[in-house]
């Protein structure tokens, strides 16, 4: 796969029809991101695999959201797995004084192996500008354990809320965060400055996320108290209703009212 | 347009988190945990996810300075300097050794730590040196 998309970039920078590929690069044994615009640093292209797939993957689109905002008359490739180009579908539909637009921007796919698409509970883990790879089926849902008591429900999530040190790793790493004003860094939505944190905090982002989130999981990943987020973000947005809605979110028929109200 | 992420140490603690320093044409815009470090695998502390807003900070120091009647005011590395080892050398003179404390620090290598504590008790001849991770 990597040898297709290095090929694909060379003709799109040899063509001149981008001013620089977002991707990533690999020197020795570490992976970060990197925007080419030399056709021999392609030589270190990397997907962001080390040791298993996708185990080094970064928020691209929100790089790319970052240089469109400085050049935003110049078109850019961009390197997606399926999340990373639902993550750019809501970045372009943002209201902005400098939109994201999407004559400015090449998105080069590749699709991701079922283990993945497994592990990161992905409906759709390959994007529809697929460059190289076969589309992976979605991964099957994994039902998470409900007791079925909401108020034991709410306990259990109260032990995990309250691991929270407010590190806004979740926020700085998310491809879909672009507000100039952030909703989490208002007193009046979630108080500064205090400690222990509340879990306030959370429950304001995963309100947030309700519509953006693409469920990517880089917050899972970059959150250092082990919380898990992806699924938070889907109780808050099945709860809220919205989920269906929501671009990549899980489609869940609904059961018993019991489990939809639990969020299971 | 030149967009860079250099791979370099945090700053701050101990821990020795590795990040990439995001830049588009010189002018720091963001950081990002590496993935591929053994140490933080990914992840940052608050302070580390904002190590890039202090270095280019128009409120960020760039020169020494000196109170001189009241103010603050801007003086050369060898004047700060000279002022300061005469005036530490006048208070142990006047006061003894244990009149001064050293304050040791995360955010400087063990070596340097070392160096601090040996001009603490061999060379002014006092015990009185602590770590600011004790605070």
């Amino acid at each position: 796969m990597k040898e297709i998309i290095k090929e694909k970039v060379k003709e799109l920078l040899a063509q001149g029809k981008i001013k620089g590929f977002v991707g990533l690069r690999r020197r020795g044994e570490n992976i970060g991101p990197h925007v080419f615009t030399d056709p021999e640093e392609l030589e270190e292209l990397s997907l962001g695999d080390r040791d298993r797939p996708g185990d080094a993957r970064y928020p691209l689109v929100g790089l790319l959201g970052a240089l469109s905002e400085r050049f935003p008359f110049e078109t850019f490739g961009i390197l997606v797995r399926g999340c990373d180009e639902r993550a750019l579908r809501v970045r372009m539909a943002d209201n902005r004084v400098t939109p994201l637009s999407p004559d400015r921007v090449v998105p080069v796919g590749f699709s991701c192996p079922p283990d993945l698409a497994q592990a990161c509970q992905c409906p759709k883990p390959w994007p529809d500008a697929l460059a190289a790879g076969e589309p992976t089926p979605g991964a099957t849902r994994v039902q998470e354990a409900v007791s079925g008591d909401l108020w034991e429900e709410m306990d259990q999530w109260s032990d995990i809320l309250n691991r929270c040190v407010k590190c806004f790793g979740c926020r700085d790493v998310c491809p879909v965060c672009s507000c100039r004003e952030c909703t989490v860094e208002q007193e009046a939505m979630v108080p500064q400055r205090e400690l222990p944190p509340a879990p306030s905090f959370l429950i304001t982002r995963a309100v947030h996320m309700v519509g953006r989130c693409v469920y990517c999981g880089l917050c899972e990943q970059a959150c250092p108290a082990d919380i898990p987020l992806k699924s938070l973000y889907r109780l808050v947005a099945r709860t809220l209703g919205q989920d269906l809605a929501a671009p990549g979110a899980i489609a869940v028929p609904r059961s018993t009212p019991a489990m939809s109200r639990s969020g299971g | 347009m030149e967009y860079k992420a250099t791979l370099t140490t945090c700053p701050y603690c101990g821990c020795g988190c590795s990040f990439y320093l995001e830049s588009v044409d010189g002018r720091l815009i963001g950081t990002l945990p590496s993935k591929t470090s053994p140490v933080n695998q990914g992840r940052l502390c608050v302070k580390g996810w904002n190590a890039h807003e202090f270095v280019q900070h128009p409120k960020r120091l760039t020169q020494p300075l000196l109170r001189k009647n009241g103010e603050l005011t801007e003086v050369s590395w060898d004047e700060a300097l000279d002022y300061t080892a005469r005036r530490l050398q006048e208070i142990k003179e006047s006061g003894g050794p244990d009149a001064l404390a050293f304050l040791a620090s995360a955010k400087i290598t063990n070596e340097e730590n070392y160096l601090l504590q040996k001009l603490a008790r061999a060379g002014v001849g006092t015990n009185n040196i602590d770590h600011c991770a004790r605070l």
